[in-house]
């Protein structure tokens, strides 16, 4: 039954989705609604029962599903087939529960757009091709997936396409999202060249066994971590994440929260005994993350706009998770996936309301003071807020960080024979992180719930957007409770669940209270420099100057993308705006052309000019001849004579 | 009769006679509206049904090669009319009668203009490049390649856009003049076989065993290479197609593309591969380079396009690289990937001309900038296009991506950097592919009304079905793979092993 499940959870929300594309014209607004939410609500049905059945056996216990064979040439061999183990059981029902509550929030959220239809056409196979990146047992099957989430974003950033910005923004998240794909297909061709498949288990196995060589699989996991940057829009391609606001506020959620940021770190979690055999990619991974997770805190602390702290938010969230996978907590990077899954969704969802009832302003310095008026929504904004600051006991995020941290301490890279002990130092970083991100967070709730109301928000938030939000709030802050270091309490079920053994060694108790404490003094200056003195700060203009470097990080580094590879792109597109080859042929066209010309007039010239004079050699010859014929006699026998001697003269002279 | 001989002569026999409805009394005399046009879909579906025959007549094939014909035609000079299909060959051929089957069921009812002849001519190009899938007698293919590109220049400079003549022209310059090299070549094999053996034939099989010096053996499969580059085409002899296919009519600009650059990949295995294999292997770097060239030049002028069938023309140019690349890349898997390639670029680019053409029909304009969003006023025709635009930047799952990546895989343990330099073409694939649909699908739409109506039932079934197959093949392109593997020369194999052995 189990491997009949598997299939059908792809197909729910694939076939609601075809239905969607197909029937736009005969679905009413509601009956859309029911087929998106049926779709995906059957997919989550399922993953519960998977869950529930895989659950009951032993941990090691994988479900494989072949379905058929994909294509076989010479030795190699792809398979469209599927796998479930505890890591992709943990994806599928973040998926498909995050999924299925943003897809109800959404019915509610769109339904007086046009085009619903197509919306919701895109999300469910938005969580299809999710599905299929989550549980597949081939990398190329896998790659499906991946290529699968990039078109759906981009048809989602730019569902509103008659701005030409939107477009523009959705363009260059499957650009720069395209290039780490093509590097992910250079890791393919590598792995599939060195073992002729592309199998993940027989992959890792063949890697740790000593059958890849060294260099292919720093090679291959380079390669990949290109991609998963690319995905989860890490430095230095976190161009994209931030203008993928333009998409509607329920697809930013399923983008940032349930699909396509994860599935970077989903493949790296997924590889990561691949990845232990190349220390110095992982060494790579983690500090990319811990600059990636600072800069992108620094950023969010000067951004105005609501959705754009959210984004840069999502960028250093995802940084965490590569700093926990660079330094081989990758169950860590897991736990914090499945809690930012909550609470991002959570936020942006909350996000969503209040820019709705505020009358579509993003700004969030003219939307002061909106707690009293909304208390419901405001609660859900300040549980997920607290989530993601990592506030102790209360958010989901503590506990991740809080496993990500302690792990951090002792880690040491082995880079080139030299055992460098890196841990401290990220660690530290790690710590100035939270600290950060409970400051910029605590900034926008500040700003935009507390002081004396300048807008007026309208209507009411409607039960279908009211209820998903509990659920996440409800999520938000007792999911991070599954898992809690030894100094709190000893629960250790999502280790449990990924089927690991708890953590031996008991960190130190000031570990998790300076973990504690950081949040905790970033929730308490924000209040001091926003909560508790608001006219200050908030009317001071130009607040993106405290930070020079961080403001203008996002432009810099647009400027950095122009320079490098746009404006050379346009140089060389000058350069071919005409095909060369066939302006190479046109330009000899025209030349031989005029060559032709010019050899048609001086054939002409030379034959009308041997022509006339022939013509007039002749007439004037004609005449010296008639004159010599001018029938006197005397002249004849003149010449007879002269002839005669001039005859004798050659004949008797030497 | 045996029905390879009648898959050439009914496409033509069936053009004489859409010629002959097309008369206006008779047709009066019928009562017969859009005689030609019947006449033509007629003709097309007993074509199809006669396939179906051959292809299921036999269940388990004794050998490789599914059926056989064979006449003489010229006795003293050796000429025969034979004709023999492997599953390379039928697998083409049901990818051009699909193709014909939708070109005629979408765009030419509409063509009034002499309507028969346009028929006969469309249906006459068919049939050459039938008996070219066909002919394993030198002299007949060089016969069916030239007849096929005669209609089709004729089809171009009267029923094609405003620059007609000049890219009838060009189209008839190119494809004619890199024939009579490929004319010399064949001459030159018949006579080298003649000197050795005593024997005047043009038999492809018995040709395939003459034992030649490596030189000339390389000249004789430059000159089959020159004429099969250009109508692949690979660059820089790609000239002609991107006019050609801009002023061509709807159905003859999918025709172009949809097969007749096929003919040009079919010639290059069965031809160049099959027939030279060593001379082959030599060229092989030059001719993976030329692919690579093909893959990353005719895509960065696509990007550079407001001409919609013109951008659509140079990613044909980018496709078609990836299929020189496997074809020279020298292993099996090389092959089928590249025949995968063509059947899926056959069938996404002829949809996509389709839907220029429907767009061009209703618009009155190529020009991207002018025609503006169309995704409110015709969703059906939107997404439908932007279904084989994705298709066309090579999404896993659709068929173009199942042979991009055999080709890849193909090629990368000959050269890395080769198969990292075909893969950057996929980013430049995505670039002009959602630029296209960003300027006419999915955009704000034009302020003034459109006048046009959507697609309706008959052409969505048409798409759909072209879909289905794309489908088919991106999810599931084993059966093609090892159905459309061309038959293996026993005596290549023979004369391969011979020239090794010394």
């Amino acid at each position: 039954m189990a491997a009949f499940l598997i299939p059908l959870a792809v197909l729910c929300p694939l076939v609601a989705s075809i239905i969607l594309f197909t029937c736009a014209r005969h679905l009413s607004t509601r009956g859309v609604g029911v087929v998106a939410c049926g779709g995906v609500g059957l997919s989550a049905l399922c993953c519960v029962i998977l869950a529930a059945w895989l659950l009951a056996r032993p941990v090691t216990e994988v479900l494989h599903v072949d379905l058929w064979t994909w294509m076989r040439a010479g030795g190699f061999s792809a398979h469209i087939a599927f796998m479930l183990d505890r890591i992709s059981l943990l994806m599928i029902l973040v998926v498909t529960i995050v999924g299925g509550l943003i897809h109800i929030y959404a019915m509610s959220y769109m339904r007086t757009d046009p085009a619903l239809a197509r919306f919701f056409a895109c999300m469910t196979l938005f969580v299809a091709a999710m599905l299929v990146l989550v549980l597949a047992s081939d990398l190329l099957c896998l790659f499906i997936g991946w290529e699968g989430v990039g078109l759906c974003s981009y048809l989602l950033i730019g569902f509103w396409h008659d701005n030409p910005a939107n477009t523009a923004a959705a363009r260059k998240a499957f650009y720069l999202t395209r290039i780490g794909d093509v590097a992910f297909l250079c890791a393919l061709l590598l792995l599939a060249t060195a073992t002729g498949s592309l199998r993940i288990a027989s992959e890792v196995g063949a890697a740790e066994s000593g059958q890849v060589s060294h260099m292919v699989v720093n090679a291959a996991t380079l390669c990949m971590v290109v991609a998963a940057f690319a995905k989860s829009a890490q430095i230095p391609f976190q161009a994209w994440l931030p203008d993928a606001m333009a998409g509607p506020t329920p697809t930013s959620a399923l983008i940032h929260a349930a699909t396509m940021v994860t599935a970077g770190v989903y493949l790296l979690a997924r590889l990561h005994g691949l990845f232990a055999l190349a220390p110095a990619v992982q060494a790579l991974v983690a500090v990319m993350g811990v600059l990636t997770l600072l800069m992108a805190a620094c950023t969010a602390l000067v951004q105005s706009d609501l959705k754009r702290i959210l984004a840069w938010s999502t960028i250093s969230q995802l940084g965490y998770m590569y700093l926990a996978l660079g330094c081989g907590i990758w169950q860590g990077a897991l736990f914090h996936l499945m809690t930012h899954a909550f609470f991002k969704a959570l936020l942006f969802l909350a996000a969503g309301s209040i820019i709705l009832r505020a009358g579509h302003e993003q700004d969030i310095f003219r939307m002061n003071g909106l707690g009293r008026a909304m208390p419901g929504v405001t609660a859900a904004f300040v549980a997920g807020a607290s989530a993601l600051a990592g506030l102790p006991l209360v958010g989901a995020g503590f506990y991740s960080k809080e496993m990500i941290l302690s792990g951090l301490w002792p880690a040491r890279f082995m880079l080139a024979g030299h055992d460098i002990p890196a841990g401290p130092v990220l660690w530290g970083l790690g710590l100035l992180g939270a600290f950060l991100t409970a400051l910029y967070i605590f900034r926008a709730v500040f700003v935009v719930f507390e002081g004396d109301s300048r807008t007026d928000p309208t209507g009411r938030t409607p039960a279908g957007m009211g209820i998903p939000l509990a659920c996440l709030a409800v999520m938000s802050v007792f999911g991070g409770m599954v898992e809690m270091p030894d100094t709190l309490a000893p629960i250790h079920l999502f280790t449990a669940f990924l089927g690991l053994s708890p953590p031996q060694a008991h960190e130190p108790a000031w570990l998790v209270l300076a973990g504690a404490l950081a949040p905790l003094s970033g929730l308490l200056a924000a209040w001091v420099l926003w909560g508790r003195t608001p006219r200050i700060m908030r009317e001071m203009p130009g607040q993106a100057s405290i930070i020079p470097l961080a403001g203008s990080t996002p432009r810099a580094t647009d400027a950095l993308y122009g320079l490098v590879f746009v404006r050379p792109l346009r140089v060389l597109l000058w350069f071919v705006r005409h095909d060369v080859a066939a302006y190479c042929l046109g330009r000899t066209g025209r030349l031989t052309r005029l060559a032709s010309d010019r050899l048609e007039l001086a054939r002409r010239g030379m034959i009308g000019l041997v022509a006339g004079r022939t013509v007039m050699l002749t007439r004037e010859g004609s005449i010296l001849l008639g004159r010599m014929q001018d029938g006197r006699v005397r002249w004849y026998a003149a010449w007879i004579a002269a002839g005669l001697c001039a005859a004798l003269a050659t004949m008797v002279l030497p | 009769m045996s029905p390879l001989a009648a898959l050439v002569l009914l496409p033509v026999l069936g053009g004489g006679l859409a010629w002959v409805l097309d008369h206006p009394r008779l047709g009066a005399a019928l009562r017969l509206r859009d005689g030609a046009w019947r006449m033509s879909m007629l003709t097309l579906v007993l074509e199809t049904a006669l396939l179906a025959l051959v292809t299921f007549r036999h269940p388990t094939p004794a050998g490789p090669w599914l059926a056989h014909f064979y006449r003489p035609w010229v006795p003293p000079l050796g000429i025969a009319v034979r004709l023999d299909m492997d599953g390379l060959s039928l697998a083409l051929i049901w990818l051009s009668l699909v193709l014909s089957l939708a070109c005629v069921g979408v765009a030419t009812r509409q063509v009034t203009y002499h309507a028969g002849v346009f028929h006969c001519l469309l249906l006459a190009t068919l049939g050459g490049i039938i008996g070219t899938f066909l002919a394993t007698d030198l002299f007949l293919f060089f016969f069916f390649w030239e007849l096929m590109l005669v209609p089709m220049f004729v089809l171009i400079a009267v029923w094609g856009h405003e620059n007609r003549q000049y890219a009838a022209m060009k189209f008839l310059v190119f494809t004619q003049g890199s024939g009579l090299i490929m004319l010399l070549s064949i001459l030159g094999l018949v006579i080298a076989h003649y000197r050795v053996t005593g024997v005047l034939t043009f038999d492809y099989f018995t040709l395939a065993a003459t034992p030649l010096p490596p030189m000339s053996s390389m000249v004789l499969m430059t000159g089959f290479f020159i004429a099969f580059a250009v109508k692949l085409p690979a660059v820089p002899l790609h000239v002609w197609l991107p006019d050609a296919h801009t002023q061509a009519p709807t159905a003859a600009s999918v025709l172009l593309a949809g097969i007749l650059l096929k003919t040009g990949g079919y010639g290059m295995i069965r031809f160049n591969v099959m027939l030279f294999p060593d001379a082959a292997a030599r060229l092989a770097p030059i001719a993976m380079g030329l692919g690579i060239a093909g893959i990353l030049y005719g895509a960065w002028l696509s990007c550079n396009q407001r001409d919609l069938k013109r951008l659509i023309a140079y990613s044909s140019i980018s496709h078609m690289g990836f299929v020189l690349l496997g074809i020279f890349s020298g292993s099996s898997m090389g092959v089928q990937g590249a025949v995968i390639q063509m059947l899926a670029h056959g069938l996404g680019t002829g949809a996509l001309f389709l839907i220029a053409g429907a767009i061009g029909e209703r618009m009155h304009t190529r020009d991207m900038q002018v025609i503006g969003g169309l995704w409110r006023v015709m969703p059906r025709l939107s997404g439908t296009g932007l279904f084989f635009a994705v298709a066309s930047l090579g999404m896993p799952g659709l068929g173009n991506f199942a042979g991009e990546f055999l080709v890849l895989l193909a090629i990368w343990p000959v050269s890395p950097l080769m198969g990292a330099l075909a893969a950057i073409g996929l980013v430049l694939a995505s670039v002009y592919s959602l630029r296209m649909v960003n300027s006419i699908f999915l955009a704000a739409p034009r302020p003034e009304p459109i006048a046009g109506a959507d697609f309706g039932a008959r052409q969505m079934v048409v798409f759909a079905c072209i879909m289905a197959f794309l489908v088919v093949l991106g999810l599931y392109p084993q059966p093609f793979m090892t159905f459309s593997t061309p038959s293996p020369l026993p005596v290549a194999a023979g004369a391969a092993t011979r020239s090794n052995a010394p």
